[in-house]
Protein backbone atom coordinates (compact mmCIF):
# COMPACT_ATOMS: atom_id res chain seq x y z
CA UNK A 1 0.00 0.00 0.00
CA UNK A 2 1.32 2.75 -1.43
CA UNK A 3 -1.41 5.71 0.54
CA UNK A 4 0.02 5.44 4.39
CA UNK A 5 -3.17 7.65 5.15
CA UNK A 6 -5.50 5.05 3.46
CA UNK A 7 -3.83 2.18 4.46
CA UNK A 8 -4.74 3.55 8.40
CA UNK A 9 -7.85 4.53 7.56
CA UNK A 10 -8.82 1.05 6.16
CA UNK A 11 -6.84 -0.75 9.15
CA UNK A 12 -9.29 2.05 11.46
CA UNK A 13 -12.42 1.29 9.16
CA UNK A 14 -12.18 -2.47 9.73
CA UNK A 15 -11.70 -1.78 13.31
CA UNK A 16 -14.51 0.83 13.92
CA UNK A 17 -16.86 -1.62 11.58
CA UNK A 18 -15.93 -4.85 14.06
CA UNK A 19 -15.88 -3.72 17.29
CA UNK A 20 -18.49 -0.64 17.19
CA UNK A 21 -20.58 -1.17 14.79
CA UNK A 22 -21.73 -4.74 14.08
CA UNK A 23 -21.82 -4.69 18.34
CA UNK A 24 -24.52 -1.68 17.73
CA UNK A 25 -26.51 -2.24 14.68
CA UNK A 26 -26.41 -6.09 15.44
CA UNK A 27 -26.39 -7.22 11.58
CA UNK A 28 -23.10 -6.20 9.74
CA UNK A 29 -23.89 -4.92 6.03
CA UNK A 30 -23.21 -8.28 5.05
CA UNK A 31 -24.35 -10.98 7.30
CA UNK A 32 -22.63 -13.86 7.05
CA UNK A 33 -19.62 -11.92 4.76
CA UNK A 34 -16.31 -12.69 6.59
CA UNK A 35 -14.04 -9.41 7.54
CA UNK A 36 -11.52 -10.42 5.15
CA UNK A 37 -14.29 -9.84 2.26
CA UNK A 38 -16.01 -6.81 4.27
CA UNK A 39 -12.35 -4.96 4.14
CA UNK A 40 -10.98 -5.92 0.90
CA UNK A 41 -14.74 -4.64 -0.24
CA UNK A 42 -14.78 -1.41 1.63
CA UNK A 43 -11.05 -0.68 0.18
CA UNK A 44 -12.41 -0.88 -3.32
CA UNK A 45 -15.69 0.98 -2.99
CA UNK A 46 -13.33 3.26 -1.30
CA UNK A 47 -10.74 3.60 -4.03
CA UNK A 48 -13.58 3.21 -6.56
CA UNK A 49 -15.22 6.66 -4.57
CA UNK A 50 -12.28 8.29 -5.04
CA UNK A 51 -11.75 7.18 -8.99
CA UNK A 52 -15.53 8.57 -9.78
CA UNK A 53 -14.49 12.16 -8.69
CA UNK A 54 -11.36 11.83 -10.50
CA UNK A 55 -12.68 10.86 -13.53
CA UNK A 56 -15.69 13.78 -12.79
CA UNK A 57 -12.39 16.07 -13.08
CA UNK A 58 -11.58 14.73 -15.61
CA UNK A 59 -14.73 13.82 -17.94
CA UNK A 60 -12.78 15.34 -21.11
CA UNK A 61 -10.30 13.32 -21.01
CA UNK A 62 -9.62 10.85 -23.76
CA UNK A 63 -10.07 7.10 -23.86
CA UNK A 64 -6.35 6.44 -22.66
CA UNK A 65 -6.61 8.08 -19.38
CA UNK A 66 -9.40 5.53 -18.63
CA UNK A 67 -7.48 3.03 -19.25
CA UNK A 68 -4.71 4.11 -17.21
CA UNK A 69 -7.12 4.58 -14.55
CA UNK A 70 -8.37 0.66 -14.62
CA UNK A 71 -4.69 -0.09 -14.91
CA UNK A 72 -4.02 1.87 -11.63
CA UNK A 73 -7.32 0.14 -10.13
CA UNK A 74 -6.00 -2.95 -10.69
CA UNK A 75 -2.00 -2.36 -9.19
CA UNK A 76 -3.40 -1.23 -6.27
CA UNK A 77 -6.34 -3.95 -5.91
CA UNK A 78 -2.83 -6.39 -5.63
CA UNK A 79 -1.42 -3.87 -3.40
CA UNK A 80 -4.30 -3.94 -0.88
CA UNK A 81 -4.13 -7.72 -0.71
CA UNK A 82 -1.35 -8.15 1.32
CA UNK A 83 -2.48 -5.52 3.73
CA UNK A 84 -5.54 -6.75 3.89
CA UNK A 85 -4.40 -9.88 5.67
CA UNK A 86 -2.03 -7.94 7.60
CA UNK A 87 -5.55 -6.33 9.27
CA UNK A 88 -6.86 -9.40 9.18
CA UNK A 89 -3.92 -11.31 11.28
CA UNK A 90 -3.83 -8.30 13.56
CA UNK A 91 -7.04 -8.67 14.28
CA UNK A 92 -6.89 -12.34 15.05
CA UNK A 93 -3.95 -11.85 17.10
CA UNK A 94 -5.91 -9.13 19.32
CA UNK A 95 -9.20 -11.00 19.16
CA UNK A 96 -7.63 -14.09 20.98
CA UNK A 97 -5.43 -11.67 23.35
CA UNK A 98 -4.60 -13.57 26.72
CA UNK A 99 -5.74 -10.70 28.39
CA UNK A 100 -8.92 -11.51 27.78
CA UNK A 101 -11.03 -14.92 29.19
CA UNK A 102 -11.26 -17.94 26.61
CA UNK A 103 -15.40 -17.52 26.49
CA UNK A 104 -14.15 -13.76 25.51
CA UNK A 105 -11.67 -15.03 23.22
CA UNK A 106 -14.34 -17.22 21.27
CA UNK A 107 -17.18 -15.35 21.45
CA UNK A 108 -15.12 -12.11 19.97
CA UNK A 109 -13.57 -14.48 17.52
CA UNK A 110 -16.62 -15.94 16.17
CA UNK A 111 -18.34 -12.53 15.91
CA UNK A 112 -14.86 -10.40 14.37
CA UNK A 113 -13.74 -13.02 11.73
CA UNK A 114 -16.34 -16.05 11.44
CA UNK A 115 -18.66 -13.11 11.10
CA UNK A 116 -21.31 -14.79 13.26
CA UNK A 117 -23.93 -12.48 14.99
CA UNK A 118 -24.90 -12.41 18.82
CA UNK A 119 -27.54 -14.91 18.43
CA UNK A 120 -25.77 -17.10 16.29
CA UNK A 121 -23.09 -17.15 19.22
CA UNK A 122 -25.60 -17.64 21.41
CA UNK A 123 -27.45 -20.53 19.88
CA UNK A 124 -24.31 -22.47 19.36
CA UNK A 125 -23.26 -22.16 22.76
CA UNK A 126 -26.37 -22.57 24.22
CA UNK A 127 -26.54 -19.27 26.03
CA UNK A 128 -28.68 -16.12 26.17
CA UNK A 129 -27.77 -13.66 23.90
CA UNK A 130 -27.29 -11.03 26.41
CA UNK A 131 -24.84 -13.51 27.80
CA UNK A 132 -22.46 -13.35 24.53
CA UNK A 133 -23.37 -9.14 23.70
CA UNK A 134 -21.95 -8.99 27.52
CA UNK A 135 -19.28 -11.04 27.11
CA UNK A 136 -18.22 -8.80 23.87
CA UNK A 137 -18.74 -5.35 25.51
CA UNK A 138 -16.52 -6.44 28.86
CA UNK A 139 -14.19 -8.01 25.91
CA UNK A 140 -13.59 -4.41 24.12
CA UNK A 141 -13.60 -2.72 27.15
CA UNK A 142 -10.51 -5.10 28.69
CA UNK A 143 -8.82 -4.65 25.11
CA UNK A 144 -8.98 -0.78 24.88
CA UNK A 145 -7.72 -0.60 28.99
CA UNK A 146 -5.16 -3.11 28.59
CA UNK A 147 -4.27 -0.45 25.66
CA UNK A 148 -3.55 -3.99 23.26
CA UNK A 149 -1.66 -2.76 20.11
CA UNK A 150 -3.30 -3.42 17.08
CA UNK A 151 -0.36 -5.98 15.75
CA UNK A 152 1.46 -8.20 14.86
CA UNK A 153 3.21 -9.41 17.82
CA UNK A 154 6.83 -10.30 16.70
CA UNK A 155 10.06 -12.32 18.05
CA UNK A 156 9.86 -14.71 21.27
CA UNK A 157 6.47 -13.18 21.85
CA UNK A 158 4.74 -14.59 18.64
CA UNK A 159 4.58 -18.20 19.59
CA UNK A 160 3.33 -17.25 22.49
CA UNK A 161 0.07 -15.30 21.20
CA UNK A 162 0.28 -17.52 18.30
CA UNK A 163 -0.57 -20.77 20.48
CA UNK A 164 -3.71 -18.52 22.19
CA UNK A 165 -4.60 -18.31 18.79
CA UNK A 166 -4.66 -21.71 17.73
CA UNK A 167 -6.11 -22.45 21.28
CA UNK A 168 -9.32 -20.40 20.49
CA UNK A 169 -9.60 -21.65 17.12
CA UNK A 170 -9.23 -25.68 18.37
CA UNK A 171 -12.34 -24.91 21.18
CA UNK A 172 -14.17 -23.64 18.61
CA UNK A 173 -13.79 -26.79 16.72
CA UNK A 174 -14.19 -29.06 19.35
CA UNK A 175 -17.17 -27.50 20.63
CA UNK A 176 -18.41 -28.28 17.45
CA UNK A 177 -17.18 -31.66 17.07
CA UNK A 178 -17.93 -32.71 20.30
CA UNK A 179 -20.86 -30.81 21.92
CA UNK A 180 -20.14 -30.62 25.40
CA UNK A 181 -23.63 -29.70 26.15
CA UNK A 182 -27.40 -30.06 24.84
CA UNK A 183 -28.87 -32.98 22.58
CA UNK A 184 -26.86 -32.61 19.44
CA UNK A 185 -23.45 -34.32 19.50
CA UNK A 186 -22.26 -32.27 17.13
CA UNK A 187 -22.55 -28.62 15.53
CA UNK A 188 -21.31 -29.10 12.36
CA UNK A 189 -21.21 -25.50 11.79
CA UNK A 190 -18.81 -24.32 14.33
CA UNK A 191 -16.53 -26.92 12.33
CA UNK A 192 -16.84 -25.70 9.52
CA UNK A 193 -16.19 -21.78 11.06
CA UNK A 194 -13.12 -22.83 12.99
CA UNK A 195 -11.71 -25.17 9.86
CA UNK A 196 -12.27 -22.05 7.79
CA UNK A 197 -10.02 -19.63 10.48
CA UNK A 198 -7.46 -22.33 9.91
CA UNK A 199 -7.03 -22.18 6.52
CA UNK A 200 -7.33 -18.76 6.55
CA UNK A 201 -4.48 -18.36 9.03
CA UNK A 202 -2.24 -20.98 7.44
CA UNK A 203 -2.22 -18.50 4.39
CA UNK A 204 -1.15 -15.75 6.89
CA UNK A 205 1.84 -17.64 8.38
CA UNK A 206 2.74 -19.89 6.39
CA UNK A 207 6.12 -20.32 8.12
CA UNK A 208 4.51 -21.88 11.40
CA UNK A 209 4.19 -25.41 11.51
CA UNK A 210 1.62 -25.84 14.27
CA UNK A 211 -0.65 -23.66 12.30
CA UNK A 212 -0.34 -26.24 9.77
CA UNK A 213 -0.82 -29.17 12.59
CA UNK A 214 -3.54 -27.84 13.96
CA UNK A 215 -5.15 -27.78 10.36
CA UNK A 216 -4.71 -31.25 9.27
CA UNK A 217 -5.87 -31.95 13.19
CA UNK A 218 -8.89 -30.44 11.81
CA UNK A 219 -9.60 -31.59 8.50
CA UNK A 220 -8.93 -35.34 9.57
CA UNK A 221 -11.61 -34.96 12.08
CA UNK A 222 -14.25 -33.18 10.16
CA UNK A 223 -13.59 -35.88 7.91
CA UNK A 224 -15.02 -38.00 9.85
CA UNK A 225 -17.97 -35.92 10.93
CA UNK A 226 -20.60 -37.90 8.45
CA UNK A 227 -19.61 -41.00 9.83
CA UNK A 228 -20.18 -40.07 13.84
CA UNK A 229 -23.66 -40.04 13.63
CA UNK A 230 -25.85 -43.42 13.58
CA UNK A 231 -28.94 -44.07 11.84
CA UNK A 232 -31.09 -42.48 15.40
CA UNK A 233 -28.49 -39.60 15.67
CA UNK A 234 -26.52 -41.50 17.93
CA UNK A 235 -22.99 -41.45 18.36
CA UNK A 236 -20.72 -43.77 16.38
CA UNK A 237 -17.05 -44.73 18.25
CA UNK A 238 -14.36 -43.96 15.97
CA UNK A 239 -13.57 -48.12 15.32
CA UNK A 240 -17.15 -48.92 14.76
CA UNK A 241 -17.43 -45.97 11.74
CA UNK A 242 -18.31 -46.77 8.41
CA UNK A 243 -15.12 -45.91 7.00
CA UNK A 244 -16.50 -45.30 3.07
CA UNK A 245 -18.35 -42.42 4.78
CA UNK A 246 -14.98 -40.70 5.47
CA UNK A 247 -14.80 -37.56 3.35
CA UNK A 248 -11.87 -38.71 1.03
CA UNK A 249 -11.65 -34.91 0.19
CA UNK A 250 -10.84 -33.40 3.48
CA UNK A 251 -8.84 -36.54 4.43
CA UNK A 252 -6.20 -36.03 1.98
CA UNK A 253 -6.39 -31.87 2.55
CA UNK A 254 -5.87 -33.15 6.00
CA UNK A 255 -2.54 -35.42 4.94
CA UNK A 256 -1.14 -32.21 2.66
CA UNK A 257 -1.39 -29.62 5.43
CA UNK A 258 0.30 -32.54 7.66
CA UNK A 259 3.16 -32.78 5.08
CA UNK A 260 3.33 -28.90 4.83
CA UNK A 261 3.84 -29.04 8.93
CA UNK A 262 6.57 -31.87 8.83
CA UNK A 263 8.41 -30.48 5.49
CA UNK A 264 8.76 -26.74 7.82
CA UNK A 265 11.37 -29.10 9.93
CA UNK A 266 11.56 -29.29 13.53
CA UNK A 267 9.96 -31.34 16.48
CA UNK A 268 6.40 -31.66 15.97
CA UNK A 269 4.52 -29.40 18.57
CA UNK A 270 1.36 -31.06 20.23
CA UNK A 271 -1.37 -30.29 17.16
CA UNK A 272 1.12 -31.60 14.55
CA UNK A 273 1.31 -34.87 17.03
CA UNK A 274 -2.59 -34.81 17.17
CA UNK A 275 -2.52 -34.51 13.26
CA UNK A 276 -0.13 -37.50 13.48
CA UNK A 277 -2.21 -39.66 15.26
CA UNK A 278 -5.15 -38.74 12.99
CA UNK A 279 -4.02 -39.55 10.61
CA UNK A 280 -2.66 -43.07 11.28
CA UNK A 281 -6.72 -43.67 11.62
CA UNK A 282 -6.81 -41.89 8.15
CA UNK A 283 -4.47 -44.02 5.96
CA UNK A 284 -6.14 -47.31 7.54
CA UNK A 285 -8.95 -48.95 5.30
CA UNK A 286 -10.17 -50.96 7.97
CA UNK A 287 -9.53 -50.86 11.93
CA UNK A 288 -8.04 -53.87 11.59
CA UNK A 289 -5.08 -52.41 9.31
CA UNK A 290 -4.65 -49.55 11.98
CA UNK A 291 -0.73 -49.01 12.95
CA UNK A 292 -1.22 -48.96 16.97
CA UNK A 293 2.18 -48.67 17.85
CA UNK A 294 2.77 -45.59 16.27
CA UNK A 295 -0.12 -44.08 17.53
CA UNK A 296 1.20 -45.27 20.77
CA UNK A 297 4.62 -44.25 20.11
CA UNK A 298 3.40 -40.54 18.60
CA UNK A 299 1.28 -40.26 22.36
CA UNK A 300 4.01 -41.12 24.35
CA UNK A 301 5.75 -37.93 22.23
CA UNK A 302 2.53 -36.15 23.11
CA UNK A 303 2.62 -36.68 26.40
CA UNK A 304 6.29 -35.49 26.71
CA UNK A 305 5.49 -32.19 25.19
CA UNK A 306 2.23 -31.78 26.41
CA UNK A 307 2.15 -34.34 29.57
CA UNK A 308 -1.64 -34.61 31.13
CA UNK A 309 -3.81 -37.41 32.53
CA UNK A 310 -5.67 -37.19 29.25
CA UNK A 311 -3.13 -37.98 26.88
CA UNK A 312 -1.84 -40.65 29.05
CA UNK A 313 -5.38 -42.13 28.58
CA UNK A 314 -5.13 -41.96 25.10
CA UNK A 315 -2.04 -43.67 25.20
CA UNK A 316 -3.46 -46.38 27.12
CA UNK A 317 -6.28 -47.56 24.37
CA UNK A 318 -3.42 -47.34 22.37
CA UNK A 319 -1.41 -49.51 24.33
CA UNK A 320 -4.33 -52.22 24.51
CA UNK A 321 -4.84 -51.72 20.65
CA UNK A 322 -0.93 -52.83 20.22
CA UNK A 323 -0.36 -55.32 22.61
CA UNK A 324 -3.67 -56.26 24.37
CA UNK A 325 -6.03 -55.07 26.84
CA UNK A 326 -4.19 -56.14 29.69
CA UNK A 327 -1.36 -53.49 28.75
CA UNK A 328 -3.55 -50.86 28.78
CA UNK A 329 -5.86 -51.53 31.73
CA UNK A 330 -2.32 -51.35 33.64
CA UNK A 331 -1.95 -47.93 32.88
CA UNK A 332 -5.70 -47.08 33.27
CA UNK A 333 -5.53 -48.43 36.90
CA UNK A 334 -2.54 -45.53 37.62
CA UNK A 335 -4.78 -43.05 36.10
CA UNK A 336 -7.76 -43.65 38.48
CA UNK A 337 -6.35 -42.09 41.49
CA UNK A 338 -5.31 -39.11 39.09
CA UNK A 339 -7.76 -35.97 40.92
CA UNK A 340 -7.74 -33.83 37.55
CA UNK A 341 -9.62 -37.06 36.15
CA UNK A 342 -11.94 -37.76 39.02
CA UNK A 343 -15.05 -36.29 37.23
CA UNK A 344 -13.49 -37.49 33.85
CA UNK A 345 -16.42 -39.75 32.23
CA UNK A 346 -14.03 -41.06 29.44
CA UNK A 347 -11.85 -42.50 32.49
CA UNK A 348 -14.65 -45.10 33.80
CA UNK A 349 -15.25 -45.49 29.93
CA UNK A 350 -12.36 -46.64 28.49
CA UNK A 351 -11.88 -48.78 31.36
CA UNK A 352 -15.14 -50.40 31.07
CA UNK A 353 -13.81 -50.74 27.44
CA UNK A 354 -11.08 -52.79 28.60
CA UNK A 355 -12.63 -54.80 31.12
CA UNK A 356 -15.18 -55.83 28.77
CA UNK A 357 -12.37 -57.28 26.67
CA UNK A 358 -10.56 -59.03 29.46
CA UNK A 359 -14.50 -60.68 30.06
CA UNK A 360 -15.08 -58.84 33.64
CA UNK A 361 -18.31 -57.81 33.18
CA UNK A 362 -19.11 -57.23 36.51
CA UNK A 363 -16.77 -54.52 36.98
CA UNK A 364 -17.18 -53.60 32.94
CA UNK A 365 -21.01 -52.80 34.09
CA UNK A 366 -19.93 -50.42 37.53
CA UNK A 367 -17.41 -48.22 35.33
CA UNK A 368 -20.40 -47.69 32.35
CA UNK A 369 -22.83 -46.76 34.56
CA UNK A 370 -19.97 -44.35 36.48
CA UNK A 371 -19.36 -42.91 33.08
CA UNK A 372 -23.16 -42.68 32.07
CA UNK A 373 -23.72 -40.55 35.37
CA UNK A 374 -20.35 -37.93 34.48
CA UNK A 375 -21.26 -37.02 30.94
CA UNK A 376 -23.19 -34.04 30.22
CA UNK A 377 -24.07 -34.90 26.70
CA UNK A 378 -27.92 -36.85 26.17
CA UNK A 379 -26.77 -38.90 23.26
CA UNK A 380 -23.40 -39.87 24.93
CA UNK A 381 -24.91 -40.96 28.12
CA UNK A 382 -27.45 -43.32 26.37
CA UNK A 383 -24.42 -45.01 24.45
CA UNK A 384 -23.19 -45.85 27.82
CA UNK A 385 -26.37 -46.71 29.06
CA UNK A 386 -26.52 -49.33 27.02
CA UNK A 387 -23.14 -50.47 26.92
CA UNK A 388 -23.88 -50.84 30.61
CA UNK A 389 -27.06 -52.66 30.42
CA UNK A 390 -24.89 -55.36 27.39
CA UNK A 391 -22.59 -56.36 30.35
CA UNK A 392 -25.15 -58.33 32.18
CA UNK A 393 -24.65 -61.62 32.52
CA UNK A 394 -27.16 -63.05 30.34
CA UNK A 395 -25.40 -61.63 27.72
CA UNK A 396 -21.67 -62.86 28.19
CA UNK B 1 -21.95 -25.20 3.32
CA UNK B 2 -20.33 -26.52 0.11
CA UNK B 3 -20.68 -25.53 -3.50
CA UNK B 4 -19.71 -27.24 -6.29
CA UNK B 5 -19.08 -23.98 -9.17
CA UNK B 6 -19.29 -25.50 -12.80
CA UNK B 7 -17.50 -24.13 -15.59
CA UNK B 8 -19.11 -25.07 -18.49
CA UNK B 9 -17.09 -26.31 -22.09
CA UNK B 10 -16.84 -24.42 -24.74
CA UNK B 11 -15.78 -24.71 -28.61
CA UNK B 12 -11.88 -24.18 -28.05
CA UNK B 13 -12.31 -25.82 -24.76
CA UNK B 14 -13.77 -29.14 -26.48
CA UNK B 15 -11.04 -28.80 -29.89
CA UNK B 16 -8.56 -29.37 -26.90
CA UNK B 17 -7.03 -25.85 -27.01
CA UNK B 18 -5.40 -25.37 -23.25
CA UNK B 19 -5.80 -21.89 -21.68
CA UNK B 20 -3.44 -19.17 -22.53
CA UNK B 21 -0.63 -18.18 -20.61
CA UNK B 22 -1.98 -15.04 -19.21
CA UNK B 23 -5.26 -16.51 -18.48
CA UNK B 24 -3.61 -19.67 -16.40
CA UNK B 25 -1.53 -16.60 -14.90
CA UNK B 26 -4.78 -14.40 -13.57
CA UNK B 27 -6.72 -17.06 -12.49
CA UNK B 28 -3.69 -18.57 -10.75
CA UNK B 29 -4.01 -15.28 -8.91
CA UNK B 30 -8.00 -15.56 -7.85
CA UNK B 31 -7.55 -19.24 -6.99
CA UNK B 32 -4.55 -17.56 -4.02
CA UNK B 33 -7.15 -15.44 -2.95
CA UNK B 34 -9.62 -18.16 -2.96
CA UNK B 35 -7.41 -20.22 -1.08
CA UNK B 36 -5.90 -17.18 1.08
CA UNK B 37 -10.22 -16.59 2.20
CA UNK B 38 -10.42 -20.38 3.46
CA UNK B 39 -12.68 -20.68 0.77
CA UNK B 40 -11.11 -23.32 -1.83
CA UNK B 41 -11.26 -26.76 -1.27
CA UNK B 42 -10.60 -27.92 -4.97
CA UNK B 43 -10.29 -27.37 -8.24
CA UNK B 44 -9.94 -29.60 -11.42
CA UNK B 45 -10.39 -28.78 -15.32
CA UNK B 46 -11.50 -31.62 -17.83
CA UNK B 47 -10.21 -32.53 -20.84
CA UNK B 48 -12.29 -32.16 -23.83
CA UNK B 49 -15.44 -35.10 -23.87
CA UNK B 50 -13.30 -36.53 -27.19
CA UNK B 51 -11.08 -37.98 -24.32
CA UNK B 52 -14.31 -39.19 -22.42
CA UNK B 53 -17.41 -41.64 -22.81
CA UNK B 54 -20.93 -42.22 -21.71
CA UNK B 55 -22.03 -45.43 -20.97
CA UNK B 56 -25.33 -46.24 -21.36
CA UNK B 57 -27.40 -48.87 -19.17
CA UNK B 58 -30.08 -50.54 -20.70
CA UNK B 59 -31.93 -53.60 -19.76
CA UNK B 60 -28.54 -54.17 -18.03
CA UNK B 61 -26.36 -54.07 -21.13
CA UNK B 62 -24.09 -51.80 -20.88
CA UNK B 63 -23.27 -49.68 -24.24
CA UNK B 64 -20.10 -47.58 -24.36
CA UNK B 65 -20.47 -44.04 -26.48
CA UNK B 66 -17.10 -42.35 -27.08
CA UNK B 67 -16.90 -38.68 -27.24
CA UNK B 68 -16.62 -35.98 -28.31
CA UNK B 69 -20.22 -35.07 -27.31
CA UNK B 70 -22.59 -32.52 -29.45
CA UNK B 71 -24.07 -30.33 -26.28
CA UNK B 72 -20.99 -27.91 -25.95
CA UNK B 73 -22.42 -25.36 -23.69
CA UNK B 74 -23.90 -28.15 -21.59
CA UNK B 75 -20.67 -30.42 -21.01
CA UNK B 76 -18.37 -29.28 -17.69
CA UNK B 77 -15.24 -28.32 -18.55
CA UNK B 78 -13.83 -27.96 -15.47
CA UNK B 79 -15.04 -27.12 -11.38
CA UNK B 80 -14.15 -25.82 -8.00
CA UNK B 81 -15.12 -27.15 -4.62
CA UNK B 82 -15.75 -23.69 -2.12
CA UNK B 83 -16.43 -23.58 1.24
CA UNK B 84 -18.92 -20.74 1.89
CA UNK B 85 -21.07 -19.30 4.63
CA UNK B 86 -24.25 -18.95 1.87
CA UNK B 87 -25.00 -18.91 -1.78
CA UNK B 88 -24.82 -15.45 -1.50
CA UNK B 89 -21.13 -15.00 -0.53
CA UNK B 90 -20.05 -17.62 -3.34
CA UNK B 91 -22.06 -15.54 -5.85
CA UNK B 92 -19.38 -12.66 -4.09
CA UNK B 93 -16.49 -14.19 -5.18
CA UNK B 94 -17.22 -15.17 -8.54
CA UNK B 95 -17.64 -11.27 -9.18
CA UNK B 96 -13.87 -11.23 -8.25
CA UNK B 97 -13.14 -13.65 -10.68
CA UNK B 98 -10.83 -12.63 -13.67
CA UNK B 99 -13.88 -12.27 -16.10
CA UNK B 100 -15.42 -9.97 -13.63
CA UNK B 101 -12.31 -7.34 -12.62
CA UNK B 102 -11.39 -6.18 -16.25
CA UNK B 103 -8.88 -9.15 -17.45
CA UNK B 104 -8.41 -8.07 -21.08
CA UNK B 105 -7.61 -11.86 -21.56
CA UNK B 106 -11.20 -12.68 -20.61
CA UNK B 107 -12.62 -10.15 -23.02
CA UNK B 108 -10.94 -11.76 -26.02
CA UNK B 109 -12.23 -14.63 -24.69
CA UNK B 110 -15.95 -13.01 -24.90
CA UNK B 111 -15.62 -11.69 -28.11
CA UNK B 112 -14.41 -15.29 -29.52
CA UNK B 113 -17.00 -17.10 -27.31
CA UNK B 114 -19.63 -15.87 -26.40
CA UNK B 115 -21.09 -14.66 -22.76
CA UNK B 116 -19.50 -16.94 -20.14
CA UNK B 117 -21.67 -18.35 -17.72
CA UNK B 118 -20.67 -20.39 -14.55
CA UNK B 119 -22.94 -22.73 -12.49
CA UNK B 120 -23.32 -22.83 -8.61
CA UNK B 121 -24.64 -25.63 -7.26
CA UNK B 122 -24.88 -26.43 -3.42
CA UNK B 123 -23.43 -30.11 -1.96
CA UNK B 124 -25.89 -32.36 -0.11
CA UNK B 125 -24.33 -32.65 3.32
CA UNK B 126 -26.36 -35.91 4.81
CA UNK B 127 -28.51 -33.61 7.03
CA UNK B 128 -30.09 -32.01 4.16
CA UNK B 129 -31.76 -34.84 2.87
CA UNK B 130 -34.26 -33.99 5.76
CA UNK B 131 -37.23 -36.09 6.48
CA UNK B 132 -37.05 -38.33 3.12
CA UNK B 133 -34.18 -39.45 4.33
CA UNK B 134 -35.45 -41.74 7.27
CA UNK B 135 -32.98 -43.65 9.46
CA UNK B 136 -33.72 -46.93 7.36
CA UNK B 137 -33.02 -45.26 4.18
CA UNK B 138 -29.52 -43.92 5.73
CA UNK B 139 -28.94 -47.35 7.21
CA UNK B 140 -29.95 -49.04 4.01
CA UNK B 141 -27.26 -46.73 1.92
CA UNK B 142 -24.40 -47.30 4.63
CA UNK B 143 -24.86 -51.02 4.37
CA UNK B 144 -24.39 -50.44 0.70
CA UNK B 145 -21.78 -48.35 0.79
CA UNK B 146 -20.14 -50.83 3.45
CA UNK B 147 -20.26 -53.47 1.08
CA UNK B 148 -19.21 -51.48 -1.99
CA UNK B 149 -16.19 -50.72 -0.19
CA UNK B 150 -15.64 -54.29 1.48
CA UNK B 151 -15.56 -55.05 -2.65
CA UNK B 152 -13.32 -52.68 -3.87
Amino acid sequence: MRDVGVAEELAQDALVAALEQWPVSGIPAKPGAWLMGTAKHRAIDLLRRRKSLERKHEQLGHELVGAQQELAERDFDAAIEDDVGDDLLRLIFVACHPVLSTEARVALTLRLLGGLTTEEIAHAYLVPEATVAQRIVRAKRTLAEARVPFEVPRGTELAARLSSVLEVVYLIFNEGYSATAGDAWLRPELCEDALRLGRILAELVPNEAEVHGLVALMEIQASRLRARLGPSGEPVLLLDQNRARWDRLLIRRGLAALDRAEKLGGTLGPYALQAAIAACHARAGTPAETDWSRIAALYDALAQLTPSPVVELNRAVALAMAFGPAAGLELVDELTSEPSLKTYYLLPSVRGDLLVKLDRFDEARVEFERAASLTRNASERKLLLERAAACTPASS
Amino acid sequence: MRFMIVMKSNKESEAGIMPSQTLLEEMGKYNEELVKAGVMLAADGLHASSKGARVRFSGGKATVIDGPFAETKELIAGYWLWQVKSKEEAIEWLKRGPWATGSEEAAKLERRLGPLEIEIRQVIEADDLGEAYTPELREQDERLKAQATAKA
